[in-house]
Order: C-alpha cells, then structure tokens, then sequence
C-alpha cells in the first residue's frame, strides 16, 4: 500500500484515537467539609469555594510550593516604578464562553472586585488605584502607595479573571453560573449537595488536565466523608478530624497527604475593646505572658491533635520566606509564669474566660488548656460559643480571651496586618501600638523579603514579646486523603487542590 | 361536616400569620449579626457593616422588615439566600421532594414495622413475643440517629460494599440509584419511629382489646383473628393516625442529623446551615412551608378520623 492511501487513514485513526480520548477520560468526586458560599469571585469568602475555584477560575497569578508567585494568566510581571505594576498576559486563553481573556477583561474584572457592592476584595486590592489597558495583552496598574503584598492578594480570587460578558448580563446572579477562563467550566450546583464542573477543551493547559468532570459534594459530617472515601464513591476529601488520620494510614487503598499550612491558631486577648477589657489580663502584660508560659503547646497539639500540628509562638509559618526565626515557640516554665502573677500583685487564681467557637475539637483543645493554665494560678472559665454568635462577640469586645483560627495567606501581610495594626478590621482585642502600626506599613512600603523579615521580627518583639497582644499556639498542617489510584496530587501550603496534572488510573 | 371543613381551613391563615410573626421575633433575639458573617474577613469595619445592613434591609426596623416580607410572601416570592444567591422558593421546591421521599419512606418503614409489632404484642400480652417487641422497639427509640447511621455506613457501604454511603440520586433520574441512597436513611429514622408506633399501636389495642364490644364479639364464636383485626384494630387506630400524622410532620420537617451523616440534601440540612450562617430569607422561607406542611397534614389526620370512626363525624 503507497503512503497516500495511508495517509487520510492515519488521520482518522489519530482523530478517533483524540475523541476516544477525551469520552475515557475519568470523572473525580471531592468531598469538601462543608457547602461552599456563592460560587462568584468578588462576593466569595469561605474556604471550600476557594478549592472549587482552583478548578474553575484561573488566577492571574498563583503560588509554587516554596510560596513563590508565579504567572497563571498572567505571562509576566515587572513593577515600573514602585506604585506601577505592568502586567503581561498569557496569549491566546478564551473564557469558558468562548470570549478572549484579555487586558480589557483584566481590567474589568479588577473595577469589578474593586468598586462592586459587597465586594469581598475591595479590601485586599484597596491599594489599586487604577487600571489602564495598554494593549490588547499588557495592563497597567497604578496603586495609591507601594504595597508589596499587593502582586500576592492576585494568587488568589483578586486576580481572578471573569468574563465581562456574562458578569455584565448576569450582575449579582454572577455566581449562579460563574464564567471564568480556569480548567473547568460550570455544569450546575444544587445547594448543599454537589458542584459539578466539566473539562474546558479550550483550556489554555489543558494538556495537563485529565479529567472530564469533577464533582465537589460537601459532608459536614468527617466521619462519613471518610465512609464515602473508603467505599470508593469519592476519590479525594478534605480531612478535618485528626483523629481519622489512623484509619487511612491504615488503609492500604488510600494515601494522605499533608502539608504545612499557612493558617494559625492563637488567643485573642481583649485589650482595649469595650468594659470587658477591664480584666488582669487585659490590661497587664506579665499577665498575658504567665498565661503564654503555662501552656505546653506540644502536648497540647500531642492530646487533641495526634500530635500533628506545628507549635508556634508567632503569625508567619515556617512555611514562609518570611517566618521570623529568632522568635521561638514560648517553652513552658511554670516558675516564671507564677513569678510574674506575683509580680503583677494579682490574686490567684486570676478568673479568665476563654471564649471558644462550640465543637468537640476545640472545647477538648480548651479542656486542656484550662488544666495547663490552673497549675500556674489562673481559673480558666470556657465559654463554647456557637461559630456566628463569637464572630460577633469578637468583633463587639464581648469576650476576655478567644481563641480563634485563621486560614492564612501566602503573602504574611494577610496573617499580620488586620490582626495587628490598630486599623486591622480583624483585630478584635483592639491591640494599639503607634510602634507596631509604623512598623506594620512600613513591611508593606518595603520590598525586599530579607528588610520585610527584619520589619516583622521587631514588630513581634514589641508586639508578641513585650506586649503579648496575643498568643499564637499552632499552625495546623492541611490534611487530604486519597485513593491511590490517584496520581500526580501534590498539595501547596495554600491547602488548594490543583487537578492539573493529576491522574486516575 | 363542610361547614367545619371550611372552619379549619380558615384556621390555617391566622395559625401562619402567628408563626410568621414569632420567626421574625425570635429572629430579632438570636445572637449573631448577620452583617458580621457576610462581611467576614472585613467584619471590624464599620462602613462595611453598615453597606450590608443597608442592602439587607437590616438598618429598617423589625415591622418594615416583617411587612416587606410579608408583601413579597403574598406575591409568592420567599425572597433570596444570603448566602449563596438563590431564590428561597427554588431552593425549597428543590429539597421539597428529597424531604418528601425520604420522609414517606421512613414513615411506611416504621408503620409497617410498627403498627403490625404492635397488634401481636398486644394480642399476645405478657407472653414472649409481646416481651421481644417491646425490647425492640426500646432499642430502637434509644439508638441515637447519628451513630446507627454511621454504623449502617459502615457495614453496609465500607464492609459489605452493598450500598453507597451517602448523597441522593433522584427517583426521576434513577429510581434504583435512588431508593439505594435512600434506603438507609430512612430506615434509620423510620426505625426510631417504629418503637414510638408499636407502643402506641399496643397500648390503644390492649384498651380496645378490654372494651365491652370485644367480649360481645368473642361470646357471639368469632375467630380471634377476626375479633382482633375487625373489631378491636379498627377503634384502636384512632390515636394511632393522631401519632401518625404528627410523626409524619415531624419527618417532612427534615431530619437534621440523619440528613447530615448521609449528606442528603433535604429540609434538615437546608435549614440547619441557614441557621449557622443567619440566613434569614431562608429560615423563614423552611419555617413558613414546614407549617403549611404540619398545618395541613393536621388537617388530614382529622378527616382520616371521620373514616375511620363515623361515630365522630357528628360531632
């Protein structure tokens, strides 16, 4: 047989070969710890929607392991003077309706989260100032001062790109049927029950995507989000009870995969929010600092969680460039945490309430502190306060000390600023130090890692060590289990789940 | 008999108007601000507090708020999630059927159970098969939900590999797939139910059992079988069909932790999140349909009544 008779046959087996392909290609199904919030980037705010939009909204930029920002959409970046940032985009990459990604829908998409009603990145991006198209693929920046954590709030949902066409015809219904220009492209949601999302043959990557649809299904209950995993109807969950950590060890179909995450747990402590600050431990710092001394954070994260957690005494990870590292985890020394009671002429047992948000985990977590603390002299009173009603007493200074998380971000300014400055929208215990706050713009004002560490190294000396505004206890490590059928899964401190590259065998 | 059938009709609106009243009262009373959940990470600023107030209507006071409900009410719009943006009314007649379906099949799980357990531990009093029922039907009142739900996970889904552990398929879309999501559930709960129908069924057998009626019946040669099923069953359904239809209400109400272990998507959970998240719009949207649903299946139990015993419908 000539070459030219095979020629159109090599063609068609190839193209049969393509489209059978893309039909066996197989489906994943995640379990999430809980129903995401509205699927649309600028009103957005749980965690679970943002591991939904990994899949489903491609960033401008995003994070490698080390926490490095790397281009997504974007092909480039350099900051022309220090309150202009000059992006370049990738070519060639259409939203999910076949729309072209490009500066103007970069631009768009920033007024969107910027100026719109509700928005929940107006305050990550309030530094933006104005965005100009330069060319159909250059965008322009201008900010209102240098801000370095501003390129990293564009890892996450401020710089996801929408398609101004179906946000301008769906307005606030946006995220009823999100249009983005990520691997994969909205097929439906029914609430409470499951996401569904199908591959994008358009995707600019989509080589490395392999597979047609993905299936997110939130179980609260971990215990049957385990069930589900081990019995084969869900192929990757969240793992949020420690405890179930030894079953899948076990289990020689599954694989756990754990990474030090970004996020923290610390004790607010009511400073100066409102009467109930009036208290030992509100107003005298060798108070605070006897409480700090008095918990063992190891055994701590030993008793309540399978000793897995990272101890810590400050905000920035380990996982950071930026962590502080001569600021160590506090040791317990109950000699001197009884010294400064004394010194500090209260009479023991010093009463304390600790507020905490009302689940078995972190009333066991307060259990334990509460019996830490009392061996030093204080009388720990645990308030368990349902998750809304603390956020609220949290925010209004009905509390004496609480203990809360924080999901944490790439760049340390989110773990930092609003918890810190005086200005913070989430310093709770109204902790206010002229100091700290000059020091706390200034690692924003400043570029250069190395100057930024040594700005929040002598920011945490006057305000964890001396002032003890707060006392940071662990970092939890983010915990995903999977069959082993699934390869090529690695999980970054952000605790997304990135399916580019990943297999089903 | 219509006369009075108009009467409790009529009862159903003002029963509805009350309750909406008491949703938005207590709602007022309930710690947590809705605006500081929506407003998440920004909750310390004010401004942003007050823009979600303002958009939320939370800045009126209570009775505009009631009223402006009230009017989108009368014009069937239950109003929109907070939280995720959808209109309360779609939201509903989506979970409406999952509630529906799982809540008659545990209901016809535990009446067949239940009632029949009943009848022979009443006709065979003190006897050893009037002892098993009833240990039965104690471990099945006592068993909590959550844990008998989890164990039925784990045996028959983990070990046995027989049924998938949780999620809900449709009957629709596939009646197998379906009943095989369903089927656990609703044994679950409508074996907790059973015991609750079986002591009922028993204690209303053994008092028509003793009736006059009953001894006439046996003196006149009938069949036992006859005496029981014919004579005694009959007057001793009554406050059966009474427990019946409240358990049946408290079903389509949505059974919250059973929902949650099996993640199906249905009335309990439905309201349980809207609750935690201050979901309003859709609190009182659950509420208002969930007493429609209690209000009228009242109404059915009374003329199931009048079926059942003719003697009442003078009354």
């Amino acid at each position: 047989m000539n070459a030219r008779l095979l020629a159109p046959l090599a063609i068609a087996a190839s193209l049969a070969g393509a489209a059978v392909e893309a039909q066996s290609l197989p489906n994943l199904r995640i379990g999430l710890r809980e129903d995401p919030d509205i699927m649309d980037p600028t009103l957005a705010r749980s965690f679970v929607g943002r591991i939904v939009f990994a899949s489903l909204c491609d960033k401008l930029f995003d994070i490698n392991d080390k926490l490095e920002i790397v281009p997504q959409l974007a092909a480039g970046y350099r900051w022309e003077n220090p309150k202009t940032l000059l992006i370049t985009l990738r070519d060639g990459v259409t939203f999910h309706d076949g729309e072209k990604m490009d500066a103007e829908a970069v631009r768009y998409s920033l007024m969107r989260h910027l100026t719109m009603q509700g928005s929940f990145r107006r305050g990550e991006i309030t530094d933006l100032d104005s965005a100009e198209v330069v060319d159909p693929l250059t965008v322009r920046l201008r900010l209102k001062q240098p801000s370095s954590p501003f390129l990293s709030q564009l890892t996450d949902r401020a710089g996801m790109v929408v398609s101004p066409k179906a946000a301008e015809a769906a307005g606030r219904d946006f995220g009823a049927k999100p249009v983005c220009a990520g691997p994969f492209r909205f097929v439906e949601r029914v609430a409470q029950d499951r996401i569904v999302l199908e591959r994008f043959a358009n995707y600019w990557n989509a080589a490395n995507i392999h597979f047609s649809r993905v299936t997110f299904q939130p179980i609260t209950d971990s215990t049957a989000r385990l069930a589900n995993l081990q019995s084969g109807t869900l192929e990757l969950i969240e793992v949020t009870s420690p405890s179930d950590v030894p079953s899948i060890r076990r289990d020689r179909r599954l694989a756990l995969s754990t990474v030090d995450g970004l996020g923290y747990w610390s004790v607010i402590f009511n400073i100066g929010n409102g009467v109930r600050a009036q208290t030992p431990i509100g107003q005298d710092r060798r108070v605070r600092e006897a409480f700090d001394l008095s918990i063992d954070r190891e055994a701590l994260i030993q008793v309540a969680y399978e000793g897995l957690h990272t101890p810590s005494s400050q905000p920035i990870p380990p996982a950071s460039p930026m962590h502080v590292r001569d600021l160590r985890v506090t040791a317990r020394n109950l000699d001197r945490a009884k010294a400064l009671l004394r010194e500090a002429g209260v009479r023991t047992p010093v009463p304390v309430d600790l507020m905490v948000a009302n689940s078995p985990e972190l009333r066991q977590v307060a259990e334990v502190m509460q019996s830490m603390v009392a061996e030093a002299g204080f009388e720990l009173r645990i308030v368990a306060t349902e998750f809304a009603s603390a956020l609220q007493a949290g925010v209004r200074g009905d509390f004496q000390a609480y203990l809360s998380g924080w999901s944490g971000r790439p760049d340390p300014d989110g773990n930092v600023w609003t918890f810190m400055h005086s200005r913070g929208a989430q310093n709770d215990g109204k902790y206010s130090n002229p100091e700290v706050d000059g020091l706390l713009d200034g690692t924003r004002a400043e570029s250069g890692p190395a100057e930024r560490t040594a700005l929040y190294a002598q920011a945490f000396r006057i305000a964890l060590t001396q002032d003890r505004a707060r006392a940071f206890l662990w970092h939890p490590k983010i915990l995903v289990a999977h069959t082993t059928r699934l390869q090529g899964f690695s999980l970054l401190p952000d605790g997304l789940i990135r399916l580019q590259g990943m297999r089903l065998r | 008999m219509w006369g009075w059938l108009l009467r409790r009709l009529g009862q159903i609106i003002p029963t509805l108007l009350i309750l909406s009243i008491l949703i938005f009262a207590l709602q007022q009373l309930m710690p947590g601000d809705p605006a500081i959940i929506m407003a998440g990470e920004e909750r310390g600023d004010p401004q942003v507090l007050a823009e979600i107030r303002a958009e939320l209507m939370l800045d009126r006071p209570i009775w505009e708020q009631y009223l402006a409900w009230l009017w989108r009410l009368l014009h069937g719009d239950l109003g929109f999630s907070w939280r995720i943006r959808q209109p309360v009314g779609s939201l509903i007649l989506e979970k409406l059927p999952v509630t529906l379906q799982l809540g008659l099949m545990a209901f016809a799980i535990a009446v067949a159970i239940g009632v029949p357990a009943g009848i022979v531990s009443a006709a065979y009093r003190d006897r050893p098969a009037d002892w098993a029922a009833n240990a039965i039907a104690l471990a099945g009142i006592s068993t909590p939900n959550f844990w008998m739900g989890i164990m039925f996970i784990l045996l028959f889904s983990v070990q046995l590999g027989w049924l998938p552990p949780s999620g809900y398929v449709p009957l629709t879309e596939d009646w197998r797939q379906s009943l095989a999501t369903t089927i656990m559930p609703a044994f679950v709960l409508g074996g907790s139910i059973a015991g609750v129908f079986m002591r009922h069924t028993r204690a209303a057998m053994i008092g028509a059992l003793e009736q006059d009626y009953v001894r006439t019946a046996r003196a006149k040669g009938l069949p036992e079988r006859v005496v029981v099923t014919r004579h005694a069953l009959r007057n001793a359904l009554v406050p059966v069909v009474t427990l019946g239809t409240i358990e049946l209400g408290r079903l389509l109400a949505g059974a919250v932790l059973t929902e949650q272990i099996f993640s199906i998507p249905g009335f309990g959970k439905l309201i349980v999140d809207a609750v935690f998240n201050r979901d309003y719009p859709v609190v009182q949207g659950v509420v208002v349909v969930t007493a429609l649903i209690f209000v009228t299946l009242s109404l059915i139990g009374d003329i199931l009544y009048m079926a059942i015993n003719p003697r009442l419908r003078a009354a």
